[in-house]
């Protein structure tokens, strides 16, 4: 998908208008391994970009989720409390975490699909 | 094998109540001091048994049970090292093991004169110039000293407020440092495994109040360039902490005080021999360096002529971080085990601690990945990686490794190595020990090549067989949030039979 974006710390965010969807990768859902929880936050936060917004927690980690661009939360995807595998099993799709209400431009360090590879190539050594 | 009900699914109705003996000490009638709601109206409802159902009943939970008195346990000191046991009877001793808290300094001159001794060991071991004896684990000691630290710089009237762990480090590092009110900073390893001092450089800054290190590492690889670090650390104004759990490797070799350590914890229950891992409680005591020496907890024990006080006047001590005295029982173990060792011992007991990990990692090097070069220190952290391909993980590992008879090693610990599983054989094991451990990892990583699937399904031969961890995580975080009303791990009484009410 052309218009994903992508940060260093794994998430993605795709925008539509002046609303961005995000989320975490299938890299990192992999490394993850199976998701058991997830801690976000309420609409109606505003958000910096690149803040800690929330903490995924598989089996094998707990890690903290940030934010790839600026905004106010608008929606935060409730099906995952009940069914955080779905992070595993639809990382760009169903498994969506967070709607936000853009505030400004995108910040310029997002990634391309191009860029993002290099960065998982890299780790993966 | 079979599981074994509880005691109180055993109970049977026809055998009379268990009979208490009464109290041994004076006091006054409970009718008397307890509110009328708090009294019992009828006897406890305890499980009724005769006296060699009960014997028999806990003979075959321990023969369930898996100990460091039968095998072999791949993580040595974290998870058990041998509790000699010299440790058990001096601990037994009734004029230890009798003892009160609340006694008066006069009656138990002995037990100060213990922690005294001990004290002076400890700080002969680690090269520092007082010890408390308070903390009651590993984390309790590194809260302990962070406390001090901050006091330290808070009389200073320095404002820092950040401490530096590695990315290697044992995760209470970075947990005492957030619950002590420091900003946590991550500091990378280089390829070598070991700090980077370019990061450390560009880390630190006068924000810095201590950075915390663990040497040998995680990897079980010393850091060599330790008295360099030391010097960085301290030319920002900064202090450095020792993570003592990794003392095994070089107890009277060398001494974290000498490389530059202010303030050092030390596992008794690791490196000093007395249990745990359910055995019994830690002991996490903390050694310092003059500077932070006012701030030590109180009391202190102190000689003079021959005579033991509690000292209780410390105006800028950080005040007491246990009740009491700390664990008192550990303390006897281990000075029992340093006067049974003596010096020479325990620098003995380092060295075969670093052989036997070396000897068991050139057994296994082929057989798992070694992300990086030996020799190693008293322990040595391998990959899974290798097997990747064949769909097993470390997990998987681990798990066979207990239907061969051995415990599990540490495993996805420390986070920087991939499927990471982690050894320390220890200085007591034999030879034929540490062979027949990596002839069961040289099957192990046959069966992998061989048939991957039936790796998945160990253990097979154990009580209780692969738990389904994930299903698990899942129905706790969703009984937490509220989503579901099974808490899934609540005993329910089976029969009629059983007591019901305690009261």
């Amino acid at each position: 998908m052309a218009d994903r974006r992508y940060t260093k710390t794994h998430e993605w965010v795709t925008v539509d208008g002046r609303e961005a969807t995000i989320g975490i990768t299938d890299f990192a859902q992999s490394q993850l391994g199976d998701v058991v929880f997830l801690e976000l936050p309420s609409a109606g936060r505003k958000l910096a970009a690149r803040e800690t917004f929330g903490v995924i927690e598989s089996v094998k980690a707990a890690s903290d989720l940030y934010s790839p661009v600026a905004g106010r939360i608008s929606a935060v995807n409730d099906k995952l409390s009940s069914k955080p595998e779905l992070i595993n099993s639809d990382p760009f799709g169903e498994g969506w975490i967070l709607k936000l209400e853009l505030a400004g431009e995108l910040p310029p360090d997002l990634l391309d699909e191009e860029g993002y590879k290099k960065v998982t190539e890299a780790s993966a050594q | 094998m079979t599981t074994e009900p509880l005691s109180f699914e055993l109970s049977r109705p026809a055998v009379d109540p268990p009979r208490l003996p009464d109290a041994d000490v004076p006091g006054p009638a409970p009718a008397g001091v307890l509110p009328s709601e708090l009294l019992r109206s009828r006897p406890p409802g305890l499980p009724r048994l005769s006296e060699p159902e009960i014997m028999r009943h806990y003979s075959r939970l321990a023969s369930l049970n898996y100990s460091i008195s039968e095998n072999f346990y791949p993580l040595g000191s974290c998870t058990m090292k041998y509790n000699p046991v010299l440790n058990e009877q001096a601990a037994a001793l009734p004029g230890f093991a009798g003892l009160h808290p609340y006694q008066d300094e006069e009656s138990v001159q002995g037990a100060l004169e213990l922690m005294w001794r001990l004290e002076q060991a400890l700080c002969a071991v680690v090269g520092v110039d007082r010890v408390t004896l308070q903390p009651a684990a590993g984390a309790h000691g590194e809260w302990t000293a962070l406390r001090m630290i901050a006091a330290l710089h808070h009389s200073r009237e320095e404002k820092r407020t950040e401490v530096l762990v590695p990315d290697s480090a044992h995760g209470t590092n970075p947990a005492s440092a957030a619950l002590s009110g420091f900003h946590v900073v991550e500091v990378k390893s280089g390829a070598d495994g070991r700090i980077s001092l370019a990061d450390l450089e560009s880390k630190l800054s006068p924000q810095t109040a201590a950075l915390m290190l663990t040497n040998p590492n995680t990897l079980g690889l010393f850091e060599r360039e330790i008295l360099d670090i030391a010097e960085m650390v301290h030319a920002t104004g900064a202090l450095l902490y020792y993570d003592g759990a990794n003392l095994n490797a070089f107890m009277g070799i060398c001494r974290p005080g000498d490389m530059g350590f202010d303030a050092v914890h030390m596992n008794l229950h690791k490196t000093f021999t007395t249990p745990h891992g359910g055995g019994g409680p830690g002991a996490g005591p903390v050694g310092v360096k003059s500077d932070l020496v006012p701030f030590l907890p109180a009391p202190t024990v102190e000689r003079t002529n021959g005579h033991l006080t509690l000292d209780y006047k410390h105006p800028q001590s950080i005040g007491r971080v246990r009740s009491f005295y700390g664990n008192f029982g550990m303390l006897v173990r281990a000075y029992a085990y340093i006067l049974a060792m003596g010096g020479d011992g325990l620098s003995q007991a380092s060295q075969d601690a670093v052989l036997s990990a070396n000897y068991l990692r050139k057994l296994v090097e082929t057989d798992l990945e070694m992300p990086h070069d030996g020799p190693c220190m008293h322990e040595f952290v391998a990959s899974a990686h290798n097997l990747h391909e064949d769909g097993v993980r470390a997990l998987d590992v681990a798990k066979a490794l207990l239907d061969r008879h051995f415990y599990a090693p540490t495993v996805y610990f420390p986070l920087v190595v991939p499927e990471a599983i982690m050894v320390e054989p220890t200085e007591t094991e034999s030879k034929a020990t540490l062979d027949s451990f990596a002839t069961a990892i040289k099957e192990i990583v046959a069966q992998a090549r061989a048939d991957p699937q039936s790796l998945h399904d160990e253990p097979r031969n154990l009580p209780v067989g692969r738990l389904d961890e994930v299903t698990a995580a899942r129905k706790i975080n969703a009984y937490l949030q509220g989503q579901s009303e099974d808490p899934i791990l609540r005993w329910k009484a089976p029969s009629e039979t059983l007591p019901k009410d305690p009261c």
